[in-house]
């Protein structure tokens, strides 16, 4: 008798790598699924249980399914792509230099010239004696820094 | 980045200057606004001198070993003091614009007004 498809198997496989994918390529982009990736850890969730599945039924009926060597290697390569996920989010990200010298609350902002995106140099005093880019006149209310990585 | 570009004009209301900063080159960051639609300002900090001076600096954190700024956000006063501060512990939690809004109006009674 021929045996069955073990679809389950497949499934669980595909939602694995589907969650590998989508981090990076798609939740990234919202703070809510970015902050903490529980979409990803979800799609983990609902592959490994299917693919748990899938491996149970070619354990105990493999007169009647396939999968028992390729869903042990698809599992293996899964907790693998899992544990890799894992690594890097919830402890390369946290690398980050502790910055306790950085300036303080009720300090002044050290000034500084740097150039902006058009090659013009620019100030801190500058920043904060124009409210918005390309006005002049009224004074700042404030200036928000953002430090970001880089490397686009 | 993109969600303080969508609440920009919060923050342009407030005439709260919006200021990016990093060791990308001006050239580099220039068509990536334009490509991404950004407007505010973005200054380009290539020797990480300002990042260094504000001890932002992330050794080896960007790609090959780059030095890089890690992720923080600083919000200043028109008299250039700094009023709030955000030093995330981890690269993909940052500082959204309803937190820096937020604290802004918190902040804005007990702000010098100049008189």
């Amino acid at each position: 008798m021929k045996r069955r498809w073990n679809f389950s198997v497949w499934a669980g496989f595909l939602l694995v790598v589907l969650g590998l994918v989508s981090y990076v390529t798609f939740f990234v982009r919202f703070p809510i699924t970015r902050d903490f990736p529980w979409a990803n850890l979800l799609l983990f969730f609902a592959g490994a249980v299917l693919l748990g599945k899938g491996l149970i039924r070619s354990f105990r009926q493999p007169e009647l399914y396939r999968g028992k060597i390729l869903g042990s290697i698809l599992a293996a390569v899964s907790l693998a792509g899992i544990g890799f996920f894992a690594y890097g989010l919830f402890y390369l990200v946290r690398q980050l230099p502790s910055s306790a010298a950085a300036p303080r609350l009720g300090q002044k902002a050290p000034d500084f010239t740097l150039p902006d995106q058009n090659g013009k140099p620019v100030t801190l005093a500058e920043l904060l004696a124009s409210p918005s880019a390309g006005t002049a006149g009224a004074r700042a209310n404030g200036v928000l820094l953002i430090f970001y990585r880089g490397y686009w | 980045m993109r969600s303080f570009q969508q609440r920009l004009a919060d923050f342009n209301t407030r005439a709260i200057r919006v200021v990016a900063i990093s060791v990308d080159a001006p050239e580099v960051t220039r068509q990536h606004c334009q490509k991404l639609g950004f407007t505010y300002t973005f200054l380009s900090d290539p020797n990480a001198e300002v990042i260094r001076r504000y001890d932002l600096l992330h050794q080896g954190g960007g790609p090959k070993g780059a030095d890089i700024a890690r992720p923080a956000e600083f919000l200043i006063d028109s008299t250039g003091t700094i009023r709030w501060i955000n030093l995330t512990d981890s690269v993909t939690v940052r500082a959204r614009p309803e937190q820096v809004l937020k604290a802004y109006d918190d902040l804005k009674p007990a702000a010098p007004t100049g008189a």
